[in-house]
């Protein structure tokens, strides 16, 4: 069993809240580190504080590496503190075609009233878009609707 | 006071700051004027309370005595809680809710931006990483504000009365005792004095685009209420199966007469939580 064994046995596990996404594209999983013979720990990161389902994919890591017949333990860790850059390009990807918006590079945003960023519609890659409200079904989401097609959409905020 | 008395006493006061003002927020779940204001304010609610968590969690390894984040933040009494009053206030409309929120959230992000320079890596890391939720809570709460103060005449009205009402606790945000003293002494804290200009600043900011003023400062600005905390709906409270009067206790472990509290109705035993 290596590394890389590990690594690819994580990518079976899914984020219970967006399940297109495994824990390795959503870049959650910081380190993967052999403790014994059949031992090994996994280092995970919050994307946000509250997040609810850190302790669903706690378990779920197990449960995937206890099929191998490892014994796993989780740490958490909170620096350096997760970002949506981290985000793999095949994340950003299947994001998408889920019917997502990945999070757009809003720049260097002021905190307060900043430049609002162009977000393209997942179904009609329309930018002419509005923000619905900032706070969508999860806490990494905001809400969206299109201008042009109507659609009602969920994008991946930015967390930078 | 020792340093590490001083850093739970601190990490304890912050934690229940969070943890108030997200379970009042909590209480708007399935209540809020709109839905997406439903889903924003228990998405900020989430946030505090996560973020209370992980304050819990630190202050419980400080204290060493084998207390985890739930006994913190659960277990005690309520005169036991040491936020300031601002957050424990009712929520009343959503305009004294966003007003709560606005005052608070203006502050969190002084106070975090400080912390996440921390000599204490832990405060630090837990600092940053909230640090980048707050900025969220503080757009929406100033944009609201400017809605409703520069809204129609009754959201005007309405928004104005809670800012006139509620910005007398904002001055306990910056009091300071021993226990910063020492914390801040060991650049484990920063000065929120030092704070105190660019707070004014920034709420004036805002407050004038909303077209709402500060009410004028008196001697007399904060009141005694503590008794909002006994508002709360605490889970861990159990009620009397006969007159349904919650009983302050946890899961009855602590009731010691085994009795419901609520003499003038009922006094009668409670059979179980």
């Amino acid at each position: 069993m290596t590394v890389e064994d590990i690594w690819e046995m994580l990518e079976d596990v899914t984020d219970p809240e967006v399940p297109v996404l495994t824990v390795v594209d959503l870049g959650v999983v910081r380190d993967v580190v052999q403790l014994g013979d059949k031992q090994w720990k996994i280092i995970i990161t919050p994307t946000y504080t509250g997040c609810p389902a850190m302790q669903v994919i706690e378990d779920d890591i197990k449960a995937r590496l206890s099929k191998e017949g490892l014994e796993t333990e989780v740490e958490l860790v909170l620096s350096p503190a997760w970002t949506t850059d981290w985000l793999s390009e095949n994340g950003r990807k299947k994001l998408e075609e889920y019917g997502i918006t990945p999070p757009q590079d809003e720049g260097d945003k002021s905190v307060l009233f900043g430049e609002k960023p162009l977000i393209p519609c997942p179904r009609c890659k329309s930018k002419n878009t509005r923000l619905v409200s900032q706070f969508g079904s999860t806490a990494c989401k905001a809400h969206y609707q299109c201008n042009d097609c109507q659609e009602p959409f969920d994008y991946f905020k930015c967390l930078k | 006071m020792t340093k590490q008395e001083a850093l739970f006493e601190y990490l304890l006061r912050n934690a229940d700051d969070s943890l108030i003002l997200g379970h009042r927020l909590s209480e708007w779940c399935g209540h809020g004027p709109i839905l997406e204001e439903d889903i924003a304010l228990t998405n900020i609610s989430l946030d505090l309370i996560g973020q209370a968590t992980e304050l819990y969690k630190y202050a419980a390894e400080v204290e060493g005595k084998g207390r985890t984040e739930d006994d913190l933040a659960f277990l005690r009494l309520e005169k036991e809680y040491k936020n300031v009053l601002l957050v424990e206030q009712t929520n009343g409309d959503f305009g004294k809710t966003i007003t709560r929120q606005f005052f608070f959230d203006h502050f969190e992000h002084l106070l975090y931006e400080g912390l996440s320079k921390s000599k204490d890596e832990r405060i630090a890391a837990i600092a940053t990483k909230t640090l980048k939720e707050i900025k969220y809570h503080l757009k929406h709460s100033s944009e609201w504000m400017i809605r409703l103060g520069d809204g129609t005449e009754e959201s005007h009205e309405r928004v104005q009365e809670s800012v006139t009402d509620l910005s007398r606790f904002t001055e306990e945000l910056f009091f300071q005792d021993e226990v910063d003293e020492i914390l801040i002494k060991e650049g484990i804290i920063p000065n929120v004095k030092d704070y105190r200009i660019a707070y004014e600043k920034s709420i004036a900011a805002v407050l004038e685009e909303a077209t709402l003023v500060l009410p004028e400062k008196d001697g007399n600005s904060m009141a005694e209420e503590k008794e909002f905390t006994l508002n709360i709906w605490v889970i861990y409270w159990p009620n009397c199966n006969i007159c349904r009067e919650h009983i302050q206790g946890w899961n009855g472990k602590l009731i010691t007469n085994n009795e419901c509290l609520n003499y003038e109705l009922c006094s009668l035993p409670i059979r179980n939580s």
